[in-house]
């Protein structure tokens, strides 16, 4: 009878307490997370067919240095690096500009660039994929008939800019505003004396922007390169949804997860699918511990 | 300077205009002519939205299923999400800085990754085909577990020691004193669960395969075929499931904002 209320008390104890509240994330976290991850570290040695699975060793890695690896990395790399080319400077100016109080229509600007990233990506892509139609009607092509240009196929067409030019408008239009919104919340963090007390040393609004402003925003600026470079290695939707489907013309849109896609569902190979995903998980982990590093998010998060 | 943020806020919307334009025309024209700015009004008309509206097709039944999956998602993990970060939050245990480090890990992994053994792993438990399958494996939210833990702890803990000494149990503590007290950090995150919810795509699109149970965007998603002989519906019920979220973002702009960018700057 004791044993049994000592038992029954047990949770209420504020020893084990803690754990009862943690344990829905144990569990989520222990079957929905780290067997995944180990089943895919373990496949990824393997040939998996229904029925028999054989280990291959490090055949599936060695599989990986063919083409259209080589293609989707290629690809994912420049996306990564052209959006971070432009997702951080221009909304960085912009959030600098409609902070400057001279600036009327402050909250209708952030609501409107804001718009588009509650857009789906299925929404979003299909409405992009007709903007970038090949037809001389489409809305990209109609306008720069004006400017004297012949119509271009944007999509897969024979230069490899135009792919990126779309993926890369598309990107830039859904993530300006959000990080319009994170600049703006960093803006309102730093502390007006510092630039009443750089309008006393006589500083321009240019040596302002450059010794106050951007170097106080570096936090910001370190979280928008995390997430960047996190999105840009694992696109995959904005390229399915521009070419509508995971094929196209010559590997334009084929992306690492594209990649995984094709082969882990198209083509049931799922040895080599998860050979893919351990290399990107390695890669992504290793950026990211890079940038906590040096960003000390670690200590800001504790 | 207000010159530079008019012309990006008409670039902005055009993508939208230019979808709402093309709804109101014959599918059909948008295959020949590709999608542009017409604003021709003699071949507008309601004509796809009310064809949408007839019910000859599957979309309300997509809507429905978005609005389920959304409603049951989003009240889920915030409920779970809070109850993990109380623990986190309010006690110091063995391993609690290990653990707290697996909720970070998590934030930092595409989901993309796992998706393959995830998929075998719902087969093998008997999720596949079922809101469950679609809601469960992220009913533990990373982001909302470390919102919420942000969020409390700026809540001093004399209330906890308060409820402990009135005699509420630690679930008592959670449940009726420290639960009422987060309701601003449930706006945003639900706001967040919610709109990543209800545009959820790739996740739903392999666990969910009958016809009847697909969610909006797989459901719109299957529509666009090269022949485009369904973009009467498309072109609208896309229109039509954005309009919503629009407004209810026009009413709530400030928790949208709050809600959206919860991941970045603490303070």
């Amino acid at each position: 009878m004791k044993l049994k209320n000592w038992i029954k008390s047990l949770p209420y104890s504020q020893k084990i307490a803690p754990y009862v509240f943690i344990s829905p994330f144990i569990i989520v976290f222990l079957l929905f997370f780290i067997y995944p991850v180990i089943s895919t570290v373990i496949m990824s040695f393997q040939k998996v067919v229904p029925g028999q699975t054989t280990f291959v060793g490090l055949d599936n890695f060695k599989n990986l240095l063919n083409n259209d690896f080589k293609k989707a990395v290629t690809n994912n790399l420049i996306y990564t690096v052209t959006t971070i080319a432009v997702v951080i400077p221009v909304p960085l100016l912009l959030a600098v500009c409609l902070n400057s109080g001279k600036m009327r229509g402050k909250n209708f600007f952030r609501a409107v660039l804001f718009l588009p990233s509650l857009v789906s990506i299925v929404v979003a892509g299909f409405t992009f994929r007709l903007i970038f139609g090949e037809l001389p009607t489409a809305l990209l092509n109609s306008i720069i008939s004006h400017l004297g240009i012949k119509p271009i196929k944007w999509l897969g067409g024979p230069a490899q800019w135009t792919t990126f030019f779309a993926l890369l408008t598309l990107c830039c239009w859904r993530w300006t505003g959000v990080n319009v919104v994170y600049y703006l919340s960093g803006l309102s963090n730093i502390p007006n004396e510092l630039y009443e007390a750089a309008d006393i040393d006589g500083a321009g609004s240019m040596q302002k922007l450059r010794y106050i402003t951007i170097p106080l925003l570096r936090p910001v600026t370190v979280y928008i390169l995390t997430i960047s470079i996190y999105g840009g290695m694992a696109m995959f939707l904005e390229s399915y949804m521009l070419f509508n489907g995971n094929r196209s013309p010559g590997g334009a849109g084929l992306t690492i997860i594209g990649y995984l896609y094709r082969l882990g569902w198209e083509q049931a190979n799922i040895g080599y699918g998860s050979a893919i995903g351990l290399t990107l998980l390695i890669f992504t982990l290793g950026i990211n511990i890079i940038m906590l590093k040096y960003a000390g998010l670690f200590k800001k998060g504790e | 300077m207000i010159l530079i943020f008019i012309i990006m806020a008409v670039i902005t919307l055009t993508p939208f205009i230019s979808i709402f334009l093309a709804s109101l025309r014959p599918g059909k024209e948008l295959m020949r002519q590709g999608l542009g700015l017409n604003f021709d009004t003699s071949v507008m008309s309601f004509n796809n939205y009310a064809y949408l509206f007839s019910g000859q097709t599957d979309y309300f039944t997509w809507y429905k299923n978005s609005v389920v999956i959304t409603a049951v998602q989003t009240v889920l993990t915030l409920f779970v999400s809070a109850f993990v970060s109380y623990g986190f939050a309010m006690y110091d245990f063995k391993f609690k800085n290990l653990l707290f480090t697996c909720v970070l890990f998590i934030m930092m992994i595409p989901m993309e990754i796992i998706m393959l053994p995830l998929f075998q792993l719902i087969i093998r438990i008997r999720l596949i085909d079922t809101i469950w399958g679609v809601i469960l494996p992220f009913v533990a939210g990373p982001l909302p577990i470390f919102f919420f833990r942000q969020f409390l702890s700026g809540i001093p803990k004399d209330f906890v020691d308060a409820g402990r000494v009135d005699g509420c149990t630690e679930y008592g503590i959670f449940f009726r004193i420290i639960m009422p007290q987060m309701k601003p950090a449930f706006a945003a995150m639900g706001i967040f669960v919610g709109m990543n919810s209800w545009n959820n795509f790739l996740w739903p699109m392999i666990v969910l395969n009958s016809k009847h149970k697909l969610t909006l965007p797989i459901g719109l998603n299957a529509l666009i075929t090269p022949y485009g002989n369904n973009y009467d519906v498309l072109l609208a019920g896309a229109v039509f499931s954005v309009i919503p979220v629009i407004i209810l973002f026009l009413l709530f702009q400030k928790y949208f904002i709050a809600g959206m960018t919860a991941g970045g700057v603490k303070g």
